[in-house]
């Protein structure tokens, strides 16, 4: 990372953190915090889709069983450290499963199957109401207090979002940038010629799926806990092709385009929201001169500028 | 002599035509084996089958007298058996560095290991000297994708050899590359077959590369081998020269 990025980098971090302390209203700090759930979902289908090259129709579906997982648990009394655990653990079992079929099938059949899961998930979610309390939901999910801090107000649960965020940041960017990273590549860029020099491409692809869906848990477990009601409607097929586009958006397989892109998915519409009826017509309108003009993503940009 | 790689009575279809027809062959402890034959002959799915690409419709492979029959290419990889394509295999995002690297990262240390280990897996002083090797050295840093074809074939050929493997099996190594590179490429061939004992099957359309290379070829037309035997004697074969030129 050159000098002035990182600089740049350094900058936004600081600003984040200190967003709180310059008054804004609760709305604002509540649309950062969902940006930062939101960001580590989009941080583990960037892993599955952007650096393996496995394409994922169900993170959104992932993500709601994170939140279901950790609901249920927070609402029994388990702290909400037990319940991102465990919503973690869930999400990387089921993830490490759904990547099966990612063995015998790629491309737009692999979509299909990962959409069925998907569907198939949202019909758990408003159906076993014993469980999820169906399209009811569950509510009174409580924020967590932690050796007597109170992170149940806005303003510290944002941070303990933003705290997750960068500690699931710092685990992944390890990850890619050790040998896993070149496997995961090796897997995207060409699995025959990556099997032919050793590379148990059956076992990475697992692991793309698995640890992808984990990070779609851990959000899961922080959006239940930030919103206090959950019910099915989030979690449907719409939210993980938000997902995707954040991926798409941002620039699949480098690793801030999830950053950027859940803050066009999150935080744009808010800002155009002052366009009235417009806004959707506007964002659709820039999503798609963008994947026009640069389909590598918003970090792809200054690149193909300066080729001009 | 020990042999390192069977090959018995191998067939595979593809729906109605027998693509490789009940073909048997040795290859023995570092020897050059070479494997010519006319286009469509059978020579590129026979090598999918000895590496478990695609799976023999009968037949076995035995791999230093165990049997490796349809054995995953990872698996055969960690055994010591390496290849290089037809067509250009290498890693095009990635740079010359990391394609050697990844050549050679999953023989070393545990899979959780490499995970928190460095990022060139330990590899780096080797994978440096495999690049100078193969002349690639001012390009360490470039992404593969920008090499020109005859430096991405030398590339997916150090690659091949990166693990250090006991066999290898080269699927045309001199297509595509000029005859500068391609002597230098037929020196360092027979430098790791001298110095560091590999054992090589080399599937070549360049009769002059494949001579002066090999100590024995066998000849493939039809998916059945017509001729086995020196570099001289299959130059003068009838059935060779029938095979390439007709009756």
């Amino acid at each position: 990372m050159t000098g002035w990025r990182r600089l740049a980098l350094v900058a936004i971090i600081i600003v984040l953190i200190a967003a709180p302390l310059f008054g804004l209203k609760s709305y604002v700090i509540y649309t950062l915090s969902l940006w930062a759930v939101t960001a580590i979902a989009a941080l583990g289908l960037n892993l599955t889709l952007g650096y393996a090259g496995q394409i994922s129709l169900a993170q959104g579906a992932f993500v709601g069983v994170g939140a279901y997982c950790s609901a249920l648990l927070t609402i029994a009394g388990v702290p909400l450290g037990g319940g991102v655990v465990a919503a973690f653990l869930l999400c990387l079992a089921l993830g490490w499963m759904l990547g099966y079929p990612a063995l015998r099938v790629r491309s737009h059949y692999l979509a299909f199957v990962t959409l069925a899961f998907s569907t198939l998930a949202y019909l758990v979610f408003r159906n076993e109401e014993w469980l999820t309390g169906g399209t009811y939901g569950l509510s009174n999910i409580p924020r967590p207090v932690v050796l007597g801090n109170d992170f149940v107000r806005p303003n510290p649960f944002y941070w303990l979002c933003l705290a997750v965020l960068a500690a699931v940041s710092a685990a992944l960017w390890r990850l890619v940038q050790s040998p896993w990273g070149r496997a995961f590549t090796a897997l995207r860029e060409n699995p025959v010629r990556a099997e032919s020099l050793g590379v148990d491409i059956r076992h990475y692809t697992l692991l793309a799926f698995a640890i992808g869906a984990g990070l779609g848990g851990v959000s899961g477990a922080l959006y239940a806990a930030l919103v206090q009601y959950i019910d099915p409607t989030p979690f449907g097929l719409n939210y993980s092709l938000s997902l995707l586009l954040m991926v798409v958006v941002g620039g699949a397989g480098r690793f801030f385009g999830p950053f950027l892109g859940a803050a066009v998915a999150v935080l744009l519409p808010e800002w155009l929201r002052a366009t009235g009826d417009f806004y959707l017509v506007i964002y659709a309108g820039l999503v798609l001169v963008l994947m026009v003009f640069c389909p590598g993503g918003l970090l792809a940009l200054p690149a193909r500028l300066r080729r001009r | 002599m020990t042999p390192v790689l069977e090959a018995q009575d191998l067939r595979r279809s593809f729906g109605g035509v027998e693509a490789v027809r009940g073909i048997s062959f040795t290859v023995f402890e570092r020897e050059i084996l070479g494997v010519i034959g006319p286009n469509g002959s059978g020579k590129s799915t026979l090598f999918n089958c000895l590496l478990g690409q695609i799976q023999a419709s009968a037949g076995r492979v035995i791999l230093d007298g165990r049997d490796v029959t349809g054995m995953r290419p990872s698996a055969l990889n960690r055994l010591g058996v390496s290849r290089t394509f037809q067509l250009l295999q290498v890693f095009p995002q990635l740079t010359v560095r990391e394609n050697v690297v990844l050549a050679g990262q999953e023989h070393v240390g545990t899979k959780l290991g490499r995970l928190f280990g460095p990022r060139d897996a330990g590899l780096g002083t080797r994978a440096a000297e495999m690049i100078d090797q193969f002349r690639l050295g001012p390009l360490a840093d470039t992404p593969a994708g920008d090499l020109s074809y005859g430096q991405q074939k030398l590339l997916d050929t150090a690659m091949a050899f990166m693990a250090g493997p006991r066999l290898v099996l080269l699927d045309e190594p001199a297509g595509g590359v000029n005859p500068t590179m391609l002597g230098g490429l037929r020196e360092r061939l027979r430098a790791m077959n001298g110095e560091r004992g590999a054992t090589f099957v080399v599937i070549e359309h360049n009769m002059d590369f494949v001579m002066q290379l090999c100590t024995r070829v066998i000849c493939i037309a039809e998916g059945q081998i017509i001729a086995d035997g020196t570099p001289a004697a299959i130059r003068e074969n009838p059935a060779v020269i029938e095979a390439y030129l007709g009756s």
